[in-house]
């Protein structure tokens, strides 16, 4: 066994003993009560107090250390753009290293909600800013002249007599003098980095097959383990027989605790066998559901369930007594997987002196106080290095898969690297929940929206609704409350929470309100925008202007209503702060209908990295169409009854759809894009299908759905 | 247990594994050649995809046993500098996201290139659909193969 792990912990102690030749400036980027960057003398290591830095090397080398696990939404370089724009510095000379768990500096060191960027923006900005101005007032202490005639550029300062100086040959002396209290932001216009396409700073590492992922942590003496948990939720072990397995090649232990039966070896190959050869019985231990009682159960509870308020204006029950016109539908949404194509995985080595722990998490400071809690040691015994991700979509937010390699560890008392295989990670819990929700909508006689009910039932999905979102504000009466069913069976956030089925219920919804009201789905939409502008109904948590110009923008761009042959659905939703348009072109082929193009318009406000803002939209549009069409996890007696990808199905090449992006360039702070594309695109696919069609659906996955089988 | 003896990226190799080891947990587990990446285990995913005598194959399912004197080439032995015309390409359209299924992703595209270096869009979404990408980069592998089929 090789050793082939190159981490970023080797990167960082490099970095470290740089200290002595050049600029060290440490931050606490996410610490609220510093928000002057501080002069590092010595190395920031984690007991500095601030462990988010960017250096600048007497050579010239610029490292910026990104404290955010990267799970491809690309903040590895969206994070230093940001820096360097400010600092104006040489991009080509920019190195960015993955900084480890450090919970005194760090205020946030996680990656999620799409709140990386937007949480950020202003500390990086003021890290590069502050570093700029030093590097200019140490070029104007060194040539004697005042510091408002000098200029800096592409990591050069630059006095009005054409002297120059380059960061390098400045840093010692820039490290010298004191930190600004106040620094002054760039211009929108003004910026060169910020706004344009840069390619993903780990390009080279990831095409050529570097050991970059939890996966590829390697190291010798370390054993492997896999772990048998329950196949079925609200079940237990009852008893094990591992006699068998312990004696097959390469296995040195099989171990039970808690729930799990852990088979520890040499090799994952030797281990996946061996695993096959335990004997395990399981008794029940709660309830044990199927997909089945769900679906009886959400009926019920709709019916006849008590429900908690969510939001409620004016009378309700008046406006749907007195409407011209009702509709109600429900919109039912299956169980489904992260499934990162990086299945879950972690190694830990628990030793007497303290804690290591290496993998793949988006929320490391929640799996170190975990584990110390299980361990019953204090925190800082413990060390988090966070790897490259490889996905999370919210599954790594979950730290269950952390704990369980530390235990692991301390009870075989050994350093241990515990992989999931892919039906693991299908079977093991943490799923976005299945929840049905109920629509009901009021017209008057003019085609006007006056009531509007939401319910949504969901399991272990706390409020599956977003009771503020639109149309909430633009309708005289309305009602939005839930119910909550407990359940062994384990959810989670995932992608977009409850918005990436939520967006595609309400859209498809509001479009056949807007076709019972004899109105143009656009029209009826910003009919109602424009209703909540001129009269708002409670209170407003959304951004109408944004959401208007998204909507006229996307309309514009996809030719709304004027391609002959083609029939368009619309939808706009607002999640995570950002707001999304999108049309979906549909053709008929041969009697079906085929997703031809999705024209998407987001308003997240500054674009940083055009490539990657992109890249999250196209993304994003992949992932809601996919899940939307095709991803369903069911159970039978609490077991998953999709365990890999012959029969949990996902989007593939041949299934997608052109993707056409586009930005709104507004000057508004960044708002966030990891997730905000994703929940329109059910809708603007349904309802450009029921265009096509004529048949409206009303179940995930698509395929699935009783109408639209019938096409 | 037996001892295999491979060629793997112009070299040879020792295993000395289980006849039914897959050749990918040899080269993760075994050989320290990690760019390969299991991602199914049951032919589904294409993340472990690598050439066998220049053919793409998914090495989760390939015992060490069925190799023999075939020639193994993996992400790490595609090109010496990482520089091959489809690895050139990825980083030229901005391919990544998260990243790991990209080696699988490549070490397909630049088998199909090698049968076909023109392939049509519908030949080329046929070649990949084997390989999930659960980031969504399919618009943007597909625009590199387009790429890359013109540097070959
Ligand atoms: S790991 Fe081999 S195809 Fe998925
Ligand atoms: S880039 Fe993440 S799975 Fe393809």
């Amino acid at each position: 066994m090789s050793t082939q792990h190159t981490t970023s912990r080797r990167d960082f102690l490099k970095l470290s003993s740089l200290a002595g030749g050049g600029l060290l400036l440490g931050f606490s980027w996410f610490s609220s009560e510093a928000e002057v960057p501080t002069l590092l003398k010595a190395p920031p290591a984690g007991t500095m107090g601030f462990n988010s830095y960017l250096s600048i090397s007497t050579d010239g080398v610029i490292t910026i250390s990104s404290p955010n696990p990267e799970l491809g939404q690309n903040i590895m370089t969206s994070f230093p753009m940001i820096v360097a724009e400010e600092l104006d510095a040489d991009w080509t000379k920019v190195k960015v290293i993955q900084a480890p768990l450090d919970t005194k500096g760090f205020d946030r060191q996680l990656t999620g909600g799409s709140g990386a960027v937007p949480h950020s923006w202003n500390k990086l900005r003021t890290a590069g800013a502050t570093a700029r101005f030093m590097l200019i007032q140490a070029a104007a202490k060194k040539w004697n002249v005042p510091a408002e005639e000098c200029t800096a550029a592409n990591s050069v300062v630059t006095h009005s007599s054409g002297k120059q100086l380059g960061y390098g040959e400045l840093a010692e002396a820039a490290a010298a003098l004191p930190v600004p209290k106040e620094v002054k932001f760039k211009n929108a216009k003004d910026f060169k980095l910020i706004g344009t396409a840069i390619k993903n700073v780990a390009n080279k590492s990831i095409i050529t097959g570097k050991p970059l992922f939890g996966m590829d942590f390697y190291r010798p003496g370390m054993l492997f383990a896999m772990i048998q948990r329950p196949e079925a939720f609200g079940t237990k072990i009852k008893s094990v027989d591992s006699a068998a397995a312990k004696a097959m090649p390469g296995i040195v232990d099989v171990v039970v605790f808690q729930n799990n039966v852990a088979i520890v070896g040499k090799s994952t190959w030797e281990v996946a066998k061996a695993r096959k050869a335990v004997k395990i019985i399981y008794e029940p231990d709660g309830a044990v559901e199927s997909t089945a009682d769900h679906d009886a159960l959400f009926k019920s509870l709709l019916d006849t369930g008590t429900a908690t308020v969510r939001r409620k204006n004016g009378d309700v029950d008046a406006a749907f007594a007195g409407a011209a016109k009702t509709i109600k539908r429900d919109y039912q949404c299956p169980f489904i997987a992260h499934a990162p194509m990086e299945p879950m995985n972690f190694f830990a080595h628990v030793r007497e002196d303290g804690v290591e722990l290496i993998g793949p998490t988006q929320t490391p400071a929640s799996a170190q106080t975990a584990t110390a809690k299980l361990l019953n040691i204090p925190e800082d015994r413990i060390t988090l290095e966070i790897t490259r991700l490889g996905g999370g979509f919210g599954r790594r937010l979950k730290f269950d898969y952390v704990v369980e390699a530390a235990e692991l560890s301390k009870l075989i008392n050994a350093p241990v690297k515990v992989i999931w295989s892919r039906e693991d990670d299908m079977s093991g819990g943490s799923y976005r929940p299945a929840v049905r929700y109920r629509f009901e909508a009021a017209l008057d006689a003019a085609g006007n929206l006056v009531g509007y009910k939401c319910r949504g039932v969901g399991i272990n999905a706390g409020n599956p609704t977003r009771e503020d979102n639109f149309p909430s504000g633009a309708v005289p009466n309305l009602l939005i409350d839930c119910i909550e069913h407990k359940s062994a069976i384990t959810t989670g956030p995932w992608r977009a929470p409850i918005t990436n089925f939520l967006g595609f219920a309400e859209q498809a919804f509001l479009d056949e309100v807007a076709e019972a009201a004899k109105k143009d789905p656009v029209q009826f939409r910003l009919e109602l925008l424009e209703k909540a502008k001129a009269a708002p109904v409670g209170e407003i948590k959304y951004d109408i202007n944004r959401m208007i110009t998204v909507i006229k923008t996307a309309a514009e761009k996809a030719g709304w209503g004027k391609l002959p042959g083609v029939s368009q659905g619309f939808s706009v939703y607002f999640s995570h702060r950002s707001y999304v348009a999108q049309v979906c072109n549909v053709l008929m082929q041969a009697g079906k209908p085929v997703v031809q193009k999705i024209t998407a318009v987001s308003d997240c406000g500054q674009v940083i990295n055009l490539s990657g803002a992109k890249q999250q939209v196209m993304g994003g549009i992949v992932d809601g169409l996919g899940h939307a069409m095709y991803s369903k996890l069911s159970f039978k007696n609490g077991a998953a009854e999709q365990k890999n990808f012959n029969t949990y199905r996902l989007i593939r090449m041949q299934e997608i759809p052109e993707v056409e992006t586009h930005f709104i360039d507004n000057g508004i702070d960044p708002t966030g894009l990891g997730e905000p594309a994703l929940p329109p695109t059910g809708g603007a696919v349904a309802n450009a299908i029921f265009k096509a069609t004529g048949k409206r659906i009303y179940t995930q996955p698509f395929i699935e759905d009783a109408n639209f089988k019938t096409i | 247990m037996p001892a295999y003896n491979l060629l793997i990226n112009g070299k040879q190799h020792t295993a000395d594994v289980a006849a039914d080891t897959p050749l990918l947990w040899v080269l993760r587990d075994h050989l320290g050649l990690l760019g390969t990446k299991y991602g199914c285990g049951v032919a589904q995913c294409g993340a472990c995809t690598v050439h066998l005598n220049g053919a793409a194959v998914k090495s989760c399912v390939l015992p060490v046993s069925a190799i023999k004197t075939s020639a193994v080439t993996t992400i790490e032995g595609l090109s010496e500098l990482g520089d091959h015309p489809v690895q050139a390409a990825w980083d030229e359209v901005d391919v990544p996201q998260c990243g790991y299924c990209q080696a699988g992703q490549i070490m397909t595209a630049a088998a199909l290139l090698k049968k076909n270096a023109h392939p049509a869009d519908k030949e080329i979404a046929a070649a990949m659909n084997g390989n999930i990408c659960r980031c969504g980069a399919y618009h943007r592998i597909h625009e590199a193969i387009k790429l890359a089929g013109t540097k070959i």
